[in-house]
């Protein structure tokens, strides 16, 4: 009677520590160009080596400069971070991914890309999105710095053991649905807080059915819901999707790999502290329309009005209409827009830039709009340009970028300007999270496409 | 880390929910390779010259109250580094974001969860004083006091050991070495494709 969750927890649970905290074994540990240097010289500072080298990774991403011939000093304020992480990894004899490197890319994007992540495996990672791998069914552990360095000195994280969550998304999905219209509606319907302290599952026909891809959009914004992490029991579709990856494994160890991860599944008698569900039959595409992930709305739907809002909300609702500077009552599709973002560890993979280039294809960005495409990483960048997409971007008046985090959380200084409001296939929409005084509105790849094209959020279904 | 016995200072009030990392430290003061991350603490809310952190009596605040859900969002540990290198000791909250509060910890700040009732009733006491309110904060005893305010707190001994050991959490780990050792030996046996990573030039 073990949840998936407690199957992995169990086969990495190496003893308890001191404080009553669990060392949970890190079986691949994956930093960025954000964290690394910091890392590096506290190590360096307390004297300590790095345990196992050989488990990890260093990636380029979130300083790099994501724009067209981009060097290591196109964003001078970026050289020192890249520097430091390249000596570091050199210093430690870490494996660099830099960008320099075919397989250089957003963190969760590879690791599941280049098989570094695998289903069952615990996977650290010193950014909040780390749950992401979730979605092949690897448990994603996001840390803060002082806690990597403590990855890198034990290969394990002390952790209490969550209580567990378990989301049964009921019903089939309408044919213009994606994972991401699914996860808003999701946090829209049970709060940005819901998941705290819990370990997530997804779990019913909606999630089987989703391709490998989608369930790493579900799972990457657990984080939204609240949660540390989350999971999707791995299926066949996973280990075709896997097979034949980089790092994946090879020969005799691959069948045995395959035939472990099997077992991974929740059995039919585990019990969750929350066992929740939900139809999902009727859903329209969603998109959020204030500075919470929880501020959501269908893209047929209407601004809310905090007059109709529990009292202890109203004040919250009050301030970010405010901030997103929207009128109650009014349909959200229709505001007009400046900017569009397609990209981020939540929708930049292959199947998402393909989403996206089918609305545009033909078609040309609005004129007042500025929309740019930033590939995941440089594996999907390089497979969407043999499939001819980069054109159909260029061609419809989207800029073509190098892949890296970007305008996600704009640590490198790619952001909007004050007062643009953008709609960008990212995670948060929190104030000022895209730039000071810019407006964020999360939404999937194709409906950000058509807000491009037609310069103005759009309900894709009445347009159709 | 820096130890927490106790504390006497001046408190600010931050009266709203659900005050996100990105507010605390915003992105843009994380770019630099060793930033004044005091400076960013709050960034875009100080430059606001009525904003708390800014007024006179409270720029040496170092005691933060707050509402629900303080420090959620993104997990950058810098927006606990902007609060230590400010000055900034003790959080007084409903609720804390997961990562944020262990990583508080971590830096060697205290971050207390208050009942909502006791957190109304100071947040009242910070709101209606036009001048700073003095709290004493007591980590051995758990108490939180002012001139006719008293609250307990609970705190997991975990946390209470380290904060007021100062302890270096990497040096307690090690002390299961042994069986780290053995674990990951037994794990090359049983799962081999875990214990290495090949990567392609
Ligand atoms: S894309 Fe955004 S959320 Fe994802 S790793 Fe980069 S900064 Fe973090």
């Amino acid at each position: 009677m073990a949840t998936l969750f407690d199957k992995i927890w169990n086969a990495h649970a190496v003893g308890q520590r001191a404080d009553g905290r669990w060392l949970v074994y890190v079986d691949r540990h994956v930093i960025h160009d954000l964290h690394a240097p910091h890392a590096f010289s506290k190590l360096r500072k307390t004297g300590r080596a790095v345990r196992r080298p050989d488990l990890t990774v260093a990636v380029t991403d979130h300083m790099v400069s994501t724009s067209a011939g981009r060097t290591d000093t196109t964003i001078p304020g970026s050289a020192p971070f890249l520097a430091q992480t390249r000596a570091g990894a050199a210093e430690f004899g870490i494996h660099l991914l830099g960008t320099d490197s075919a397989m250089q890319g957003i963190v969760h994007v590879i690791s599941p890309e280049l098989a570094i992540a695998l289903p069952g495996s615990t996977v650290a990672c010193p950014d909040s999105h780390a749950c992401t791998v979730g979605g092949i069914g690897a448990l994603g552990l996001a840390t803060g710095t002082t806690e990597v360095v403590h990855v890198l000195a034990t290969q394990t994280i002390a952790w209490n053991k969550p209580r567990q969550m378990r989301i049964t998304l009921n019903g089939t999905l309408a044919p213009d649905v994606t994972a991401k219209d699914l996860i808003l509606f999701v946090i829209g319907h049970w709060g940005s807080d819901m998941a705290r302290g819990h370990a997530v599952e997804f779990a019913g026909p909606v999630v089987r059915a989703l391709p490998v891809e989608g369930r790493m959009t579900l799972c990457n914004m657990v984080t939204e819901l609240g949660g540390r992490t989350g999971l999707i029991a791995p299926d066949h579709s996973v280990t075709d999707w896997l097979r034949g990856r980089a790092c994946a494994p090879q020969g005799a160890h691959w069948d045995a790999a395959a035939a472990d991860w099997s077992s991974l599944c929740s059995d039919d008698d585990a019990v969750f502290d929350r066992d929740l569900s939900v139809d999902c039959t009727a859903l329209e595409p969603h998109i959020t329309w204030g500075t919470d992930p929880a501020h959501v709305v269908g893209l047929s739907g209407l601004i809310p009005d905090p007059r109709h809002a529990p009292a202890g909300l109203q004040d919250d609702l009050h301030r970010a209409l405010d901030y997103m500077k929207l009128q109650p009552g009014q349909p959200i599709a229709g505001t007009p827009i400046d900017r569009v973002f397609i990209g981020s560890c939540t929708n930049a993979r292959l199947s998402d830039l393909q989403a996206a280039a089918g609305v545009v294809a033909g078609q040309h960005v609005a004129a007042t709009v500025r929309a740019s495409v930033v590939p995941g990483s440089t594996t999907v960048r390089r497979e969407a340009e043999a499939l001819g997409l980069h054109r159909v971007f260029i061609d419809a008046g989207f800029e073509w970028g190098e892949a890296g985090c970007s305008m996600c959380a704009g640590v490198n200084g790619e952001e909007g300007a004050p007062g643009q409001r953008i709609v960008s296939t990212t995670n948060r929409n929190f104030a000022g999270r895209q730039g000071p005084g810019v407006m964020t509105h999360l939404a999937s790849p194709a409906t950000a496409a058509a807000a491009a094209i037609a310069g103005r959020i759009v309900n894709r279904r009445g347009t159709q | 880390m820096q130890r927490f016995l106790r504390l006497h200072a001046p408190a600010a009030l931050l009266d709203r929910d659900n005050i996100d990392t990105d507010q605390i430290l915003p992105a843009a003061f994380m770019r630099g390779i060793s930033p004044d991350y005091a400076a960013g603490l709050f960034g875009l809310w100080r430059r606001d010259p009525a904003f708390v952190l800014n007024r006179p009596g409270w720029t040496n605040a170092a005691i933060l109250v707050s509402g629900t859900n303080f420090g959620c969002g993104s997990t950058r540990e810098h927006a606990c580094w902007a609060l230590e290198e400010f000055g900034i000791r003790v959080l007084i909250a409903g609720s804390f974001g997961e990562v944020f509060r262990d990583n508080c910890v971590r830096n060697g700040i205290l971050p207390i969860i208050a009942a909502p009732e006791a957190l109304e009733t100071l947040r009242q006491l910070l709101r209606s004083s036009a001048s700073p309110v003095q709290l004493d904060v007591d980590l051995p005893a758990q108490r939180v006091t002012a001139p006719d305010f008293t609250m307990d707190f609970t705190c997991p001994p975990a946390d209470k050991i380290a904060l007021l050991e100062g302890l270096d959490e990497i040096g307690m780990t090690l002390l299961n070495a042994t069986a780290l050792s053995q674990w990951e030996a037994q794990e090359r046996d049983r799962r081999p494709w875990r214990q290495s990573l090949e990567m392609p030039e």
